[in-house]
């Protein structure tokens, strides 16, 4: 070949490598989707959850009523899973024996009762097994955003200094219990 | 949530709720509730698929279109409001992504587009003026022999 | 036994469609005319076939015959008959059957009206709708199958959703499905052209009207789901960027892209790859928007969750038609040559300009789509994109091209001249600029720029039709001669452009709406936008499957009594739901709009609106697709009888 032909070959080259290019992004974009799909399946993966801010930090500062009612500086000294619950809330229904269980095996359990009637959540747990050592009560429900709750039931890991270890988004489930509680609970025991 | 009923999504079973709430929920200043939308409608109501806290009847969105409006009858910026927020949820709240490292790419997308977009037409018309090669030794030839005839 | 026989026919269908794939395809590659001739009676017995499964389905619908699964979940006894018959797409397994419906129909059409195609063409179209019709079946067969019984069957169904009982949204999916659907045809244009090696002028003509008729349903489909949200949604808004929006957007933008760059390679054989391309692309976000976002990738995943095969089988199906088509693309592209040369000044270079800048706009709503998604797989981050966003990003890119719209069909092709163009449209760059600085008092800079660009379109749309006619230059009668005399492709143009312009004003003067939420026992009167609005009455009233509860309102304007709005709650008490049937009451100029929310001691809550303009954005949304039509009598001329215009053409 000639010296001329040189450049002109290449940028052939270059349109045909260019023409590849839509290929290679629904390539790509399918192979994403395809790994999204399994984690999906698996668990592993939800576009949809609002990650917990406080994980690391320290108890957002709070001094609630209840039964018998407890402030964020009563979260210390001992490793405490905090529990928001709703007597409205049907997750929860499913969630009160995995808690009894949970309290059976010795785990302290504290409770607080979002956007319920202080009547209707003893009934609650008159009905359904009381997992909790001490319960408050945030009916206006404004501590619940300084938590950055985003419904009920979720399920918080306090450390022994008042540090937000593990946040659970729905009705805690025995295999989050075993697989992710449960090791954070001998490491911060 | 309820509008994926629009391409039949239909695996909407939830009970939709709408934004019709408490006519006293307002700012009595109509300058603070119009800066109070403006911020409201930025925020993502967390517990819907995609909706702003200003749109949307959900509980929780009505508890933050609240504390919105405290913050700014309290003489908060607009800033100051997300940032109280995005402490809370972080990111996900904002419904206009911060422009940072993450959303480089979202944000860089309509310049990148263009920019492609005039890439591909200044090839193609690179490619146009292109004037085509030089006969070839034996092409001459034949031409030759051809006009000959 | 009729559930049975569209099982069967359903199944049939595939096994014609397998044959309608190979067949053609086959006898194109070995040029065997005899089995390129089988094409169209394949294509009519798919759609014969399909067609049958679904009569089936509404058949069984109708009877409301509740040991069919689907029906026992998305019917009812008591539901009127209308949805009865609308509910057979109103759900999953029905709107696939559908789907499937009409993409057979499609190949049928093709068969039907193709016989002037050159026969490998046409072949090669219908074998590859075909191909693109078995795929889907099967997915409806064998992973969403309507048909499935129910034992025993329950008392009643589960009825359909509320929110979807109604015309408007009963009317949706079948209009929107046929542009989704409808963009097929040139997709299987462009995938036998690549496999003939071959794309002309004529070409592009075929493609055209399919385009053309595809984009006048979607525009159709998208106008009235966005219609639907309006009134039925009850808070006044009528697009909202939702990923299930942006879904049908994004075919709507690289479709439009589409009709004009085949503009190109029929008047001037040019951008023949891109335009092959943006078949390939339509169609392709089409799919995705009927299926990957059902599916619930883009929503909630839970659907996938649930039933991971399918969602597995829609991924697998997806990946096959869009990556394989465009493999075909990278392979088979560089054979297409480009022949026709132009200035960057000229008609196609401003149709490039367009193209540019839809399809710009369709990568920032897609990216924006699935930014969550790819940030939280890739970087860990969680992340919202919404309204905000797309606001501040898609309308920097729209201005040049409402800009540009106005100038485009005034240039010439191949080199054009921007001053004469520009001066004649001094006049209308004059009003719109009056129009931008009145409104610079009364709105922000979005809106203002956008009644600017409004009514920029609008009047360069009737300059461009003056100056066509030669209006004020010639006598009236020459200029109406000259008006009858124009080509249907040119008016259609025009008329769509301006129909955009009406759309851009009523989305504008969105925001200078007035809107009010206030509690009000009856004959108390709220002042809204300056109307009054008085409730009247609250009583209650029964449906024939709900309870409804009606408001009473009396608006007023100085005084005088304009109109009485009723808006109701129903409660359906079979699915537990409660709607807000919102009531509009229209000028044409401005929309009177009010909706019952709850009751508190003895009053009422209520959301009054007064929307400027509001409804000229559908009515923009319908000029646009008449605009299509007009230009599609043109085409259908030319398609139908390509030698009858040139004769007819030759004594003008």
């Amino acid at each position: 070949m000639t010296s001329p032909d040189r450049p002109r070959h290449e940028s052939a080259m270059r349109r045909r490598l260019l023409l590849f290019g839509p290929f290679a992004a629904v390539l790509a974009a399918g192979g994403a989707f395809y790994v999204m799909l399994e984690r999906e399946t698996e668990g592993r993966f939800d576009p949809r959850g609002v990650p917990s801010m406080l994980i690391g930090k320290p108890v957002p500062t709070f001094t609630l009523p209840g039964n018998p009612g407890f402030a964020s500086a009563d979260l210390r000294g001992r490793p405490i899973v905090v529990n928001w619950f709703a007597s409205w809330c049907a997750p929860c229904l499913e969630e009160a024996p995995v808690l009894m269980d949970l309290k059976r095996a010795g785990v302290e359990i504290w409770g607080i009762a979002y956007k319920d009637r202080p009547d209707a959540t003893a009934a609650f747990l008159a009905g359904h097994g009381d997992p909790y050592a001490k319960r408050a009560d945030d009916q206006p429900g404004r501590v619940a955003i300084d938590w950055g709750l985003t419904g009920v039931p979720e399920t918080y890991l306090i450390d022994p200094a008042g540090i937000v270890r593990w946040r659970y988004v729905g009705p805690l489930t025995t295999d989050a219990i075993a697989g992710e509680l449960q090791p954070l609970l001998r490491r911060y025991a | 949530m309820i509008r994926l009923a629009l391409a039949f999504t239909l695996f909407l079973l939830a009970a939709p709720a709408f934004a019709i709430s408490d006519p006293n929920e307002a700012l009595p200043d109509p300058k603070q509730e119009a800066r109070a939308v403006a911020i409201g409608e930025q925020l993502r109501c967390l517990v819907c698929q995609n909706e702003s806290i200003e749109d949307s009847g959900a509980d929780l969105a009505r508890d933050l279109r609240h504390i919105v409006r405290q913050q700014v009858a309290a003489g908060k910026t607009d800033q100051q409001v997300i940032d109280w927020l995005v402490a809370r949820y972080g990111n996900f709240v904002r419904l206009r992504p911060p422009f940072e490292a993450s959303t480089l790419l979202l944000w860089g997308s309509p310049v990148l587009a263009l920019a492609g977009g005039a890439a591909i037409v200044l090839l193609a018309r690179r490619r146009q003026g292109e004037s085509p090669p030089p006969l070839s030794d034996a092409e001459r030839k034949r031409l030759r022999r051809l006009l000959d005839t | 036994m009729i559930p049975e026989l569209g099982h069967f026919a359903l199944a049939l269908g595939v096994a014609l469609g397998f044959a309608q794939a190979i067949v053609p395809l086959w006898g194109a590659h070995r040029g065997d005319a005899r089995l390129m001739q089988a094409a169209p009676a394949l294509a009519l017995g798919q759609f014969l076939a399909v067609g049958i499964s679904f009569v089936c389905l509404a058949w069984s619908s109708v009877v409301s015959d509740f040991s069919v699964l689907n029906i026992a979940e998305n019917s009812n006894s008591l539901e009127p008959l209308i949805y009865k018959i609308t509910g057979t797409w109103g759900n999953h397994e029905g709107s696939i059957l559908f789907w499937c419906l009409i993409l057979t129909m499609c190949g049928a059409a093709v068969a039907a009206f193709g016989a002037g195609l050159p026969s490998s063409l046409r072949a090669r179209v219908i074998g590859v709708l075909g191909l693109a019709g078995v795929g889907f079946q099967l997915f409806a067969l064998l992973e969403s199958d309507p048909f499935v019984r129910l034992w025993p069957p329950p008392v009643d169904g589960r009825d359909m959703n509320p929110l979807l009982q109604d015309p408007g949204l009963a009317m949706h999916p079948p209009i929107l499905y046929t542009g989704y659907v409808g963009f097929a045809v040139p997709f299987a244009f462009a995938i036998a052209a690549l496999l003939e090696g071959r794309i002309d002028a004529a070409w592009g003509r075929w493609v055209r009207p399919w385009t053309l008729a595809a984009w006048c349903f979607l525009t159709g489909g998208i106008a009235l789901g966005s219609w639907w949200a309006y009134y039925e949604l009850g808070w006044g808004g009528f697009w909202f960027w939702d990923p299930v929006e942006n879904a049908s957007l994004l075919p709507w933008l690289t479709g439009t892209a589409l009709l004009h760059s085949a503009l190109v390679v029929e008047k001037r054989e040019a951008l023949k790859v891109w335009t092959v391309l943006l078949a390939i692309g339509t169609f392709s976000f089409s799919l995705s928007g009927t299926f990957l976002v059902r599916s619930g990738i883009l929503n909630s995943v839970h659907a996938f969750a649930n039933d991971p095969a399918r969602g597995v089988f829609i991924l697998a199906l997806l990946g096959l038609v869009i990556g394989g088509s465009l493999l075909l693309f990278a392979l088979r592209a560089p054979v297409l040559s480009a022949t026709g040369i132009f200035a960057p000044v000229s008609r196609e270079g401003a149709l490039v300009l367009n193209n540019i800048l839809l399809c710009s706009i369709a990568a920032v709503v897609a990216t924006g789509t699935m930014y969550p998604l790819f940030a939280d797989l890739l970087l860990g981050e969680k992340l919202s994109v919404g309204a905000p966003f797309f606001n501040a990003t898609v309308f920097p890119l729209a201005v040049p091209l409402f800009a540009a719209m106005a100038v485009g069909p005034m240039l010439s092709w191949k080199r054009a001249d921007l001053g004469a163009a520009l001066t004649k449209l001094w006049w209308a760059a004059l009003i719109a600029a009056a129009i931008g600085l009145f409104m610079a008092t009364r709105a922000a800079l979005l809106p203002t720029l956008a009644f600017a660009c409004a009514a920029w379109i609008i009047l360069g749309a009737a300059a461009d039709l003056g100056e066509r006619v030669r209006l004020f230059r010639v006598p009236l009668s020459a200029s109406g001669r000259r008006l009858l005399g124009l080509s249907r492709g040119t008016l259609g143009t025009t008329i769509a452009h301006a129909g955009l312009g009406v759309t851009i004003a009523g989305i504008a003067a969105a925001s200078l709406a007035h809107s009010s939420i206030v509690l009000l026992h009856p004959g108390q009167v709220a002042h809204v936008g300056g109307y009054d609005f008085q409730l009247t009455d609250l009583h209650d009233r029964s449906g024939p499957n709900y309870a409804a509860r009606v408001a009473v309102i009396d608006v007023r304007h100085d005084g005088r009594l304009l109109t009485v709005l009723a808006p109701e709650r129903r409660t359906f008490p079979v699915q537990q739901i409660t709607t807000t049937e919102a009531k509009i009451s229209t000028n044409g100029l401005r929309d009177l709009y009010a909706v019952l929310g709850e009751e508190r001691d003895g009053g009422a809550v209520l959301r009054l609106h007064v929307n400027w303009l509001a409804p000229w954005i559908w009515f923009g949304a319908l000029i646009m697709a008449a605009g299509g039509l007009v230009s599609l009598a043109d085409r259908r001329l030319r398609v139908g009888a390509p030698a009858r215009r040139r004769a007819r053409t030759v004594p003008a």
